[in-house]
């Protein structure tokens, strides 16, 4: 495997996209940014499986951790709490310092 | 764009973060019907058939439409879109599979008037 385009501590956001279709990313965490905290690996893309297609490259799959109160407005846990999600490349964008 | 666009643009299945109310603990049996249609999807994803990858039949549930989404059980919800997906590839036709639901619809009647069981 290639280096990884978002290395471990990098800070990355998924996209606020909104495409028809079979989507693997979460449309509530659309929008939100964490740190990727592992590299999980080169997989084949699932949008594209979805529609019988399965000969388009891999996509890198990373693991993000956010923060819970960076995801809902009215998080009452403990402020540490964090929820970890796993997205394919395509669904990644670096995470400038503007909030969403 | 306003958090209310985000909210008209989620699409039904995609219910992440949505209150649920209670979750059902209860455990249950699988009936014959329900384990027949796993062995179905695990047949024709098989590396050796190859016919179709969970993945379309993830799409297929996601596109049965929020209506058919909550009425259908889990395994209604499978054998609902592995018809379509068969439908779509060519494997089945529509008329061959209206003609065999006729035929089994007719063999349980046949068997509800003989045993008196529903």
């Amino acid at each position: 495997m290639s280096a990884p385009r978002f290395p471990v501590g990098a800070a990355v956001r998924i996209r606020r996209a909104f495409p028809p279709g079979h989507i693997r990313a979460p449309w509530y965490l659309r929008g939100c940014a964490g740190a990727v905290s592992h590299v999980v690996g080169e997989m084949g893309n699932p949008e594209e499986f979805a529609y019988g297609r399965c000969d388009g490259p891999k996509l890198t799959v990373y693991r993000v951790r956010m923060r819970q109160p960076d995801i809902w407005p009215d998080y009452a846990g403990p402020p540490h709490d964090t929820l970890v999600v796993d997205v394919y490349e395509n669904w990644l964008e670096p995470a400038g310092e503007e909030t969403p | 764009m306003s958090a209310d666009d985000k909210t008209r643009l989620r699409r039904h299945h995609d219910m992440g973060g949505l209150d649920a109310g209670a979750v059902e603990r209860a455990e249950h049996d699988y009936a014959a019907w329900e384990k027949r249609v796993d062995a179905i999807l695990r047949l024709l994803s098989s590396p050796k058939r190859g016919i179709l990858q969970i993945d379309e039949l993830r799409r297929g549930i996601e596109d049965l439409g929020p209506g058919a989404y909550d009425e259908l059980g889990y395994y209604e919800r499978w054998i609902a879109a592995i018809s379509n997906l068969l439908i779509e590839k060519g494997v089945i036709t529509i008329d061959e599979l209206g003609r065999r639901m006729e035929e089994v619809e007719a063999r349980h009647e046949a068997e509800r008037a003989r045993t008196g069981k529903a």
